[in-house]
This record gives C-alpha cells, sequence and structure tokens, in this order.
C-alpha cells in the first residue's frame, strides 16, 4: 500500500492519513508513505516509534518518502477487549443479567479494552433493577417535561381568605418534604446502578428531575402570597425518613413508588379538583401527571422482579410491617394538614360546608386504600395480603 | 517481607516514577521475584550506589551507562545492559530554526545563539552539540549556547528544559533549539510549536536511550528472573499494557551497547564525564 501526503505535513493532519492506511494494512505488512514536506521522516521516526511500527528504507534527501511496517500493538490492545452486551435492548442478550463491574461506565454496546478499571455498582444484577418498558417509558417522560415557568399561570389573579391561603401554604410545606423524599431516594439508586441499565438510569434520572420541579413548583405556590412556609412535624419527617434510610432498591422502589406515590396520585387529583385558585390547580395537576409514571414504572419492574423472584412478595410484605411498627408511636399525617384538606374541600366555614369537606377527605382516605389495594392485587398479592399492606400503609400517605 | 529482593534504582524524574515502580512490583511480585526499589534524585548518586552495591539493577539513562560503563573499568569490573525499551533504540535528535527566520542552513548557525536543554541531557544537548561540532560549528566559540538547565542531575529525563528551548526559539530569543524527534513531535500534537513555526535543519545520527545496568562479574538467578520477566511481557496483556503504556515501550528487548557510541565520542569531546567517574572509582576502590 502507498499513500502521498503530498504538502501536507505529517503533524498537520497528516498522522491521520497514514493511521488510516496502516489501519488496512496487516501486522508485517509495509505501507509506504511519500510527501514533499522536508520534515516528512523526522516525524515518521518519532511517531513509528512511540507507536510500535518499524521504519525502514528512509529516504531524507528532498523528497521524503519511507515504508513503515506495521507493528502488533494496536491488534494486542483490541484483542482482548469484550463488548459490553448490544446497544438495542431488543436484541436477545442485549442487556446482561450481571453486567462486569469493568464495564464501569461506557455504553451499552461499546467494545471496552480489558484492563479498565474495577467499578464497584452495587446494583448490578438485571433481575433487582430492569424493566422492559424502561426504554418506553424514558422516551415517554422525556417527551413530557413541561417548564415551571410557562406551564403555571404564575400571574393569574385572585386573593383567598386568609384562612383558605394559610391551608394551601401548610399542604404546599407538607408536598414539598414528601416530594423532596421522593427526589432523594431514587437520586441514591441512580448512583448504586450499573450504567449497563441505561434506560432505568435515564428514567430514574428523569423522575428526580420531576421531583425538583415539583419542589419548585409547590414552594413558588407557597410563596405567592406568603413570605415564609408552614409546618413540618416530626411524626411526617419520621414516616418520610424510612424511605430515605430503606437500602434495598426493591423495598424503597415499593415502599415510595407503587405505594407513597401511588396513594400521592390520589391526594394531588383531590387538590386540583378542590383547589381555590388556578396556581393551585395547576401545579397539582402538572404533579399528578409526573407521578402516574413514577407508579408505572415501579409497578413495572416490580411485577418483573416479583415474577423472576417470587420470595421477594413476602419481603416486601415483611418491609411493610416493619415500617408500620416503627412508626406506630408517631402521629401520621399532621391534623394541620388534615385541617387544611377538609377546609380546602369545604370552601368555606359554613358548617354544612366543612361536613361536607370532611366527608370529601374521608372518601379521598377510602380511595387512597381501594387505590393501594388494586396495584397489589396487579403485582399478584392475594385480597388478604393486599388488604392489610393497604391498611398499614403510613398515614402520612407517603 | 523479605529481606534480600531484588534491588533496582531509579531517578525520580517525575511523580509517575513511584506509580511505575509499585505497579512493576506488584508484576513481579505475582511473577514470584522479590523486587523493590529505590529512587534516587539524580543519576550520579545512583550510579555511585550501583558500583558500591547497595543496589543490583539500575535504570540508567545513556550519560548514565557510560558513567557506570567507565566506573567498571576503572574497578577492573564490567558493566551489562541487560534489557531496554523498544522506545528506547534509533533514536535521533534535531536541530531546528524558526520557519522563515535567517537561518537556512547549519553554517548559518555561526555567531548566532543555539537553545539547549539540561547541560547533562544527552538528547537535547550532550549529542546535538556534538553533532554541530562535527559540522564545523564549535559551540561557545562558533555559537552562542543558551542552556535550560532544568534539573540538572536528571540526565534530561524532564522534558521541561527542551519545551523552555523551543519556546524561547519560538519567541525569537535565538536562531536555533535543540531537542529529540519525539519531543518535537509532542510539542507540534500539544501546540507548544504551532504548525509550520519551525523546520529542521540537522539530524543527528541515531543512538540509543536507557538500558536496565548491571555491575556483576555474573548475572545472579534474580536478576535474571528480572530479565526473563521484562522479556516476556506482552501488550496484549492488560496488566501489562498498563504499566508499560506508563513507561513508554509496546516491549522489552536485550540491551545492546553499540547504540552509546555516539555519546561516548560527545562526552569524550567535551570532557564531560573524567572528574566524576574518577572520584567515583576512588570511593568504591
Amino acid at each position: 500500500m502507498h499513500i502521498d501526503l503530498e504538502d501536507l505535513r505529517f503533524e498537520h493532519g497528516g498522522a491521520l492519513l497514514v493511521k488510516r492506511a496502516l489501519r488496512l494494512a496487516a501486522v508485517g505488512e509495509t505501507v509506504t508513505v511519500a510527501g514533499r514536506h522536508p520534515d516528512l521522516t523526522v516525524y515518521l521516526r518519532a511517531w513509528c516509534r512511540t507507536e510500535g511500527h518499524k521504519l525502514r528504507q528512509v529516504d531524507d534527501s528532498g523528497t521524503g518518502y519511507a515504508g513503515i511496517v506495521r507493528g502488533p500493538a494496536a491488534d494486542q490492545r483490541w484483542c482482548t477487549a469484550e463488548r459490553a452486551g448490544r446497544a438495542d435492548p431488543r436484541v436477545i442478550g442485549a442487556v446482561s443479567d450481571r453486567p462486569s463491574q469493568r464495564w464501569g461506565l461506557a455504553g451499552r454496546g461499546a467494545l471496552v479494552e480489558a484492563g479498565s478499571p474495577e467499578f464497584h455498582f452495587a446494583l448490578d444484577r438485571k433481575m433487582e433493577i430492569w424493566s422492559g418498558d424502561a426504554a418506553r417509558m424514558y422516551a415517554q417522560a422525556a417527551a413530557a417535561q413541561w417548564d415551571p415557568a410557562t406551564a403555571v399561570p404564575w400571574e393569574a389573579a385572585f386573593d383567598l381568605p386568609v384562612e383558605v391561603e394559610d391551608a394551601i401554604v401548610q399542604v404546599m410545606t407538607y408536598l414539598i418534604e414528601n416530594e423532596t423524599a421522593a427526589l432523594v431516594v431514587p437520586s441514591r439508586f441512580i448512583a448504586q446502578m450499573h450504567p449497563h441499565f441505561r434506560e432505568v438510569m435515564q428514567l430514574l434520572a428523569v423522575q428526580a428531575a420531576d421531583e425538583a420541579r415539583h419542589i419548585e413548583v409547590f414552594t413558588r405556590r407557597a410563596l405567592l402570597k406568603r413570605k415564609e412556609l408552614g409546618l413540618s412535624t416530626a411524626g411526617g419527617q419520621a414516616s418520610l425518613q424510612t424511605l430515605v434510610d430503606e437500602p434495598n432498591f426493591a423495598i424503597a422502589a415499593f415502599l415510595l413508588s407503587v405505594l407513597g406515590e401511588g396513594t400521592f396520585l390520589n391526594l394531588l387529583w383531590f387538590l386540583e379538583r378542590f383547589a381555590p385558585d388556578p396556581v393551585t390547580a395547576a401545579v397539582c395537576r402538572l404533579a399528578a401527571q409526573d407521578e402516574a409514571r413514577h407508579v408505572a414504572f415501579g409497578m413495572s419492574h416490580l411485577r418483573e422482579h416479583l415474577e423472576a423472584s417470587p420470595s421477594l412478595a413476602g419481603t416486601l410484605m415483611n418491609a411493610v410491617r416493619q415500617r408500620h411498627e416503627s412508626l406506630r408511636h408517631t402521629a401520621g399525617l399532621n391534623t394541620e394538614v388534615f385541617d387544611a384538606l377538609v377546609l380546602l374541600a369545604a370552601g368555606s366555614w359554613d358548617c354544612a360546608d366543612i361536613g361536607r369537606g370532611h366527608d370529601a377527605v374521608s372518601t379521598l382516605v377510602r380511595e387512597m386504600h381501594s387505590g393501594r389495594k388494586r396495584r397489589l392485587l396487579k403485582l399478584r398479592f392475594s385480597d388478604a395480603d393486599a388488604e392489610e399492606m393497604s391498611a398499614l400503609h403510613t398515614r402520612n400517605f407517603m | 517481607m523479605n529481606q534480600n529482593p531484588l534491588l533496582l534504582g531509579a531517578v525520580a524524574y517525575d511523580p509517575k516514577v513511584v506509580t511505575i515502580w509499585d505497579g512493576f512490583q506488584n508484576y513481579f511480585d505475582k511473577c514470584g521475584l522479590e523486587f523493590d526499589y529505590v529512587l534516587y534524585t539524580n543519576y550520579e548518586r545512583q550510579v555511585e550506589a550501583l558500583a558500591a552495591g547497595h543496589i543490583h539493577v539500575a535504570w540508567n539513562s545513556p550519560l548514565a551507562w557510560l558513567q557506570s560503563e567507565r566506573i567498571a573499568g576503572k574497578l577492573g569490573r564490567r558493566a551489562e545492559a541487560i534489557c531496554m525499551r523498544d522506545t528506547d533504540r534509533d533514536l535521533v535528535s534535531v536541530i531546528v530554526t524558526r520557519e522563515g527566520g535567517p537561518v537556512r542552513s547549519v553554517n548559518d548557525l555561526k555567531g548566532r545563539r543555539v537553545a539547549v536543554g539540561a547541560k547533562d541531557s544527552p538528547q537535547a544537548t550532550l549529542i546535538p552539540l556534538y553533532h554541530l561540532a562535527q559540522c564545523g560549528l564549535e559551540p561557545k566559540r562558533d555559537f552562542e549556547v543558551l542552556l535550560f538547565d532544568r534539573l540538572v542531575g536528571k540526565h534530561g529525563d524532564h522534558i521541561g528544559g527542551e519545551r523552555d528551548a523551543v519556546r524561547a526559539l519560538v519567541r525569537g530569543d535565538c536562531d536555533g533549539a535543540c531537542l529529540i524527534d519525539s519531543n518535537l513531535l509532542l510539542f507540534a500534537q500539544e501546540g507548544t510549536l504551532p504548525a509550520g513555526s519551525v523546520r529542521t535543519l540537522a539530524t543527528t545520527p541515531e543512538y540509543d536511550h536507557c538500558n536496565f545496568t548491571v555491575m556483576e562479574s555474573r548475572m545472579s538467578s534474580s536478576v535474571e528472573l528480572f530479565r526473563k520477566l521484562l522479556l516476556g511481557m506482552s501488550y496484549e496483556d492488560p496488566d501489562v499494557r498498563r504499566l508499560l503504556d506508563l513507561e513508554g515501550p509496546k516491549r522489552w528487548l536485550p540491551g545492546r551497547t553499540q547504540g552509546y557510541h555516539l555519546l561516548s565520542r560527545a562526552v569524550d569531546h567535551f570532557g564531560y564525564l573524567d572528574e566524576f567517574t574518577a572520584a567515583v572509582a576512588a570511593r568504591c576502590t
């Protein structure tokens, strides 16, 4: 093989042409290089030495000319490389049951050089993480992102009675700390997840971004007419702490997404329905749409995990019982939030309205229970177990 | 800890030297060779340590090889170069000038200023200055030498002297600069030398660079194993490749000494080694 660099300097792009020619040559084969630049052979000699090629037939007189015998180093570097699964998850065997820790941060499907450093991703078993729906759900989530600056009618004119505004501020304060838990929990697991499970990692990242927006809009609604937030109770935080401290991905996903966010769906739609102003209605509606996706993913990957490992059902049941036991002596939902929900549903301090408001909140709690039970039945828990687990779910809702 | 491991001396010209030799220690340990290393701040101290028997093997610069060889000769012993990198063979140095500048040929350097590296650098000072002398231009007599004396004692292993020399050339502080061909390529790749800013006036004959030196009447079994393990290293092995990439070669080759004649003539020409080799030989007698 022969290439002519003409007037191109070796160090000014000529190296690319030489490398290309050598890639096409076999080890031991000679590629002859010619060029008109007087320093060509000076650079070629140095380059061949560092790359492990042999330089022969050097002619330094005027027009540069040299033969390069291709060395084996490049082939040696890649002959023990390993392909990290396949990029398309639909290809059979594309997603490894337990990817090598040495595949590290490489994209799934990349050719990974042997000797890459070993990472320590604790979540590295497909069975515990993967959902066949993850790619579709991620695409859906990415397409459904909304801009807090424009999606909410922040400039809408309204003026609520002082105590109704107080109730909104209190509910928003409660929502903020719950959404913070929902941001922290998946974020913690993203950092532990093997990047081989790219679609799940991306989905959880979007989930965390969703929660960041929820925190923003709930905070902004609370401060729309006030300078400070409302009350945060010890009981509420104790309930959320059990989620944040949960080290097991499946249990955390079950408690947070299936039971917690599932319950929150009812709450957010309730708030949207009884919202006394358009801003509250909008932020609750937008958050509920996102939360529905989070619940769907939790259900999807847990259904697959439970099918692969039926004993997980007992683990999840025990987790619900343990959480209930650890929260037995806490207050559950704070009375300020409960009272605020009643007032918002009532719409006034009129006795009859307050009675109807109380009925609405009682209905909400029943709907939350039936919603949880329905999801548990979908995960193939028995009717009795689903009834018990739903009943034991935290009174703090999340 | 084994009390009698094979002890290698190396010069700490860069912090990565620790990473390199820790890696080799780990590799040799897996291969059954008890190995340890000592770092020196300069080659002269290492050469004397080898002559005095404080270390078994020295990872020597070409100048340190000549020092060891001549001291061994004065002591009636024999120095042997047992192994070297593939990248240690057939190097050349170049004398470059600014493209478009007043210098068109080596002879045009007469009466001008030429930048070099550290005074003990074979590749950036001793060999190219000797080459210019062979071309009829005696340093200091026929042209001024602008010395970038970075880290004397490290025999030019530190790249800083050569980088300073070419920067001086680009700035116009001198009309010629001396450096090894691989650094010319590196400086072009990293942008220290903008494309087309310099051109080569002269290229020296080929010479060899570092080697592992022993100074014994015969190789001990541990030195033989050390050499065998080096020569057996394959770039295919990812653990080995990591070490080779740090040190530069694609493979190790048997040592050879015919590539040091040029440097030997250069140091004789400049009378560079006599005082040091005589003093060490006297102390080791």
